[in-house]
């Protein structure tokens, strides 16, 4: 079907004359484009903002939006087709003017037009009001890999410049600039996930497993660029992450990113291999100072395995564990939440189908438009009698009320679609809380199988203690395992005492970050809400503006007025 | 009687009975379908209530059952008699199966047969018709008879007349491509008014077809609108205080609109936009049958004056050699020329009608479209109207959810 009426508006092109087409400008990227496909309607729309970014004089926060209708698609403006996805909001803003006050938190207000993708509600709302920490994604570059590669181009791969204007005095400067690759992006993710243990920490884009060429490819290079963005910005709305040690190095050192890199943390499997033969014989340990992090593969063969005995325990054994989740509030939290994520997916899916459905509506209205502009055209120029020219200037007002609300009903959708974009970001914000939970459970279970392996530990060390003390005089070699053994079980208590820390740290974390969720939430929805009907009221009423005029342009043809 | 201000305007009958009781009026309403028989057999029967003061006419008011082959009836003995006359064009023959009786469409046919015969009713020629009186006036047994009797003799079957249009067709591009034949009348007004027929019915093909899909369209944002409702309001009910209110009236606001757009505003369109379009594009092939109609009319009278000189030809040979043969040949002469010049006769008044119709065919569609036109855009104002209403209520609500 899509074929079909993209065909429609290829053919009419054909026919209608020239000015009319020239001012009619219908075949735009956004409708040529898979509209179907939500996300790529999202991403299209960032298509089209970097084109247009410099012929936008004016910021719609600048502008008087009463005195600028004729963004507005009005014929005789031809040279900014486009304009629209960026002037509307504010005039919906402006003439119900309800809630433009928030700094910033204004989902409708679009960041200043040439730094913006398109993407989303603005997240870079601050906690304190005048905080201010803007990123943007540009300028993809490839570059080579001086590595020592035989096969010539093999290593390439693409930098980005990352670009920051701040006022926050940690970072020392006020606009600065980095190149930084994919890779990089990985290496901070994982740093961030090691450091803030029980923080919602937002979800990095996904490594894509493709083809070299195809990761060269400039849409390929363009979506990534576009995710890149969305990440950073998310990070930079995260009150805590936001001032991280990490978060600055990533911003802000120049060269190679000062941060370990996964593999350098990983490859102390060497060192697990090492370890391993003490391990099997029993006499491992868990050092304190691993255990602010959970056990990763390699070196921690004997932790995760006595950590994964741990949970069997707690699953299957009689007896409850020595410590557990007890924090009903946490729990009642955690079901809500599980329940909340459902909803927000369904809203998100609907949000969807509607989307496509306003496309559509507005896809159809243009091409009835152009087919009665076709017809216009045919009765001129065919006319033999008076009656032809009547109808054909009859014609014309009806196209011209279509194509118009054509256009209205996709810069309406165009707004649509940033606004419902709120589901999908938090539809990813969960998964940054599921991130936090299960910070929260590994830490938990830590805890448990320190506190098993104490105990085990202690029972050990009476019975050694019984047993040599029926010895006369003292056994040597007992008593030197004692020894050991009590030297196990002083650097397991600390583990414990590191461990336990560690959890309520985590807990403590994850309590915070749920307020802030909550908060957050109910204004972001609520912003949502508020864009979308307004937006929706806004075009309404342009949209029946058109067709009133219709209406009297024909109203001789009917005596009654019944509505 | 459902004399809606479509149907008013677009018969332009003269039909106020109160008014004017002098004036010769005829007006006619196609009401009441009710679906009679069973299975296969099951038909849809119509009341047809005339109120006249025409004196052949049972006045002032007769009330018949007809069904849709009685209207074909009517239309094809119309269509026989009144050569150059555009008939007014029947709704389609047939419907996919489990369509055929769904209320949409029983009552756009209804719609359409109240325009159908509206029109028939209020032109100054074809309102004398006698079969028009039979129609209006037989009871149904009697109606039934003349159906049976007429089928066969005079009704031509659709591939015949498809095959004139095909005729019609390839000689009207024929000759705009140059190729001309000397059996077909070209002058060149008449070729463009053939030119702007078939043209024309491609237009407003399309037009429709645009049409019709701006009806389906409205029908999925309705239930787009729905489901988002819905799925609004569940989500309301996770957040619970006040977002969550404002939420679930979101949701329900969602709902209410999609009522709005799916049931009534679809239906409008269908009704008051979609339909007189496709009523355009059906009066347009009336026309290319009436176009075909003058070509046969045409191309007899040219075989008659043929056949005629022939004749003539034969005859004064006969003459000259005194042939016993010539009283015959001289008699078949005389009845040939009175055939000739009725051929001619017929001809003429077809290009006649044809001209006359044609004004009034171009008046009487301006007035429809502008009608039509007027009804979806007050109907699409009316429903942006209310979608900015519905919308808007709902801020005052947002307003209050932000300040506490």
């Amino acid at each position: 079907m899509m074929d079909s009426e993209d065909q429609g508006v290829e053919e009419a092109h054909l026919y209608a004359s020239k000015e009319e087409m020239e001012n009619l400008v219908l075949d735009d990227p956004l409708s040529s484009k898979s509209y179907s496909n939500y996300r790529s309607a999202v991403s299209t729309l960032s298509d089209n903002q970097h084109p247009l970014s410099p012929s936008i004089a004016v910021t719609p926060a600048d502008s008087d939006p009463l005195l600028a209708p004729p963004h507005y698609g009005e014929f005789g403006n031809p040279s900014a087709p486009d304009n629209s996805y960026i002037d509307p909001p504010s005039y919906g803003d402006a003439i119900f003017s309800p809630f433009n006050e928030n700094n910033g938190n204004d989902v409708n207000v679009v960041d200043s037009p040439s730094q913006s993708s398109g993407s989303s509600p603005s997240f870079s709302r601050s906690s304190s009001g005048s905080e201010y920490l803007k990123i943007t994604v540009s300028n993809p570059v490839k570059e080579q890999e001086t590595s020592n590669s035989f096969v010539p181009g093999s290593n390439t791969y693409v930098t980005y410049l990352i670009t920051t204007r701040t006022n926050i005095p940690d970072f020392g400067a006020s606009e600065f600039s980095v190149r930084r690759r994919f890779r990089d992006i990985v290496t901070l993710s994982d740093r961030l996930a090691e450091s803030y243990r029980g923080f919602f920490i937002p979800p990095r884009p996904d490594k894509s497993i493709v083809e070299s060429q195809v990761m060269q490819k400039q849409e390929f290079v363009e979506q990534r660029r576009v995710a890149l963005e969305k990440y950073l910005r998310r990070l930079a709305a995260h009150p805590v992450i936001m001032k991280s040690d990490e978060f600055k190095a990533f911003l802000q050192v120049q060269g190679k990113l000062p941060l370990p890199t996964t593999t350098d943390v990983t490859s102390r499997v060497l060192d697990g291999a090492a370890k391993l033969p003490k391990q099997l014989l029993g006499d491992s340990v868990i050092a304190p100072n691993e255990v602010v992090q959970p056990a990763k593969g390699g070196r921690d063969f004997m932790r995760l395995l006595k950590e994964f005995k741990q949970s069997m325990v707690n699953d299957w054994g009689s007896s409850k564990p020595p410590v557990a989740e007890e924090d009903k509030e946490f729990l009642e939290k955690k079901e809500k939440l599980q329940e909340l994520e459902l909803q927000i997916a369904n809203a998100s899916r609907q949000a969807e189908s509607l989307v496509k459905s306003q496309q559509d509506m507005g896809e159809t209205m243009g091409e009835l438009g152009l087919a009665f502009i076709k017809l216009t055209k045919f009765e001129n120029e065919e006319a033999v009698l008076n009656s032809q020219r009547v109808r054909a200037t009859d014609m014309k007002s009806l196209a011209t009320g279509a194509v118009k609300a054509s256009r209205f009903h996709r810069e309406l959708n165009a707004q649509t679609v940033k606004h419902l974009d709120t589901l999908h970001e938090y539809l990813g914000l969960m998964l940054a809380v599921h991130g936090a939970f299960s910070d929260r459970s590994s830490a938990l279970l830590t805890v448990q199988t320190l506190i098993s392996e104490l105990s085990s530990l202690q029972s050990r060390a009476e019975k050694l203690e019984a047993a040599s003390s029926k010895i006369f005089g003292g056994d040597k070699s007992r008593i030197s395992k004692l020894e050991e053994l009590k030297e196990t079980i002083r650097i397991t208590e600390d583990a414990q005492h590191v461990a336990t820390r560690e959890y309520e740290r985590i807990k403590e974390n994850n309590r915070t970050e749920l307020e802030r969720l909550d908060r957050e939430r109910q204004a972001d929805f609520l912003n949502m809400l508020k864009g979308f009907v307004v937006n929706q009221v806004g075009y309404a009423e342009k949209i029946a503006d058109v067709w009133t005029k219709v209406a009297e342009d024909t109203s001789r043809y009917v005596n009654d007025d019944s509505t | 009687m459902t004399m809606n201000p479509t149907n008013a305007s677009l018969s332009g009958s003269m039909q106020s009975p109160r008014s004017q009781s002098s004036q010769p009026f005829l007006s006619v309403s196609v009401t009441d379908p009710v679906k009679l028989g069973n299975g296969v057999q099951a038909y849809i029967s119509y009341r047809v209530i005339t109120q006249t003061n025409f004196p052949d006419y049972q006045g002032p008011e007769k009330i018949v059952i007809r069904r849709y082959s009685d209207f074909v009836w009517l239309h094809d003995r119309l269509f026989e008699k009144y050569k150059g006359i555009f008939i007014p064009p029947l709704p389609e023959k047939s419907a996919v199966e489990k369509f055929r009786f769904s209320a949409e469409f029983i009552e756009m046919r209804r719609q359409a047969l109240d325009i159908f015969i509206n029109r028939i009713a209020s032109h100054h020629e074809l309102q004398q018709s006698e079969d028009l009186r039979t129609f209006l006036q037989a009871d149904e047994e009697a109606m039934e008879r003349f159906r049976a009797q007429e089928s066969g003799i005079f009704k031509k079957k659709p591939s015949d007349l498809m095959q004139i249009f095909k005729d019609v067709q390839s000689k009207v591009s024929d000759v705009v491509l140059g190729k001309e034949k000397p059996v077909e009348e070209s002058t060149p007004e008449y070729e463009k008014m053939k030119h702007y027929i078939f043209e024309l019915e491609n237009h407003l093909a399309e037009a429709q077809k645009h049409a019709y899909r701006l009806v389906k369209r409205h029908r999925e944002l309705g239930q787009s609108l729905s489901d988002f409702g819905k799925a609004v309001k569940l989500l309301g009910d996770c957040e619970g205080n006040a977002l969550g209110k404002a939420f679930s009236e979101l949701g329900a606001k969602s709902e209410t609109l999609s009522i709005k757009l799916q049931k009534e505003q679809a239906y409008q369109i269908l009704m008051n936009f979609e339909e007189p379009l496709k009523d355009y594009v059906r009066a347009v092939q009336s026309i290319k049958a009436t176009i075909a109609e003058r070509a046969n009319a045409f191309r007899r009278q040219c075989e008659l004056a043929e056949t005629m000189k022939l004749k003539e030809i034969n005859l004064d040979k006969l003459t000259l050699t005194r042939s016993d043969k010539v009283a015959e040949a001289q008699h078949e002469y005389n009845e040939l020329k009175v055939e000739s010049e009725q051929a001619a006769q017929t001809f003429e008044t077809i290009v006649r009608l044809m001209n006359e119709e044609m004004v009034r065919f171009q008046e009487q569609k301006t007035k429809d479209m502008g009608i039509a036109f007027h009804e979806f855009a007050k109907g699409q104002a009316r429903l942006a109207n209310g979608i900015a209403d519905a919308w808007r209520s709902l801020i005052p609500k947002l307003e209050s959810c932000s300040s506490s």
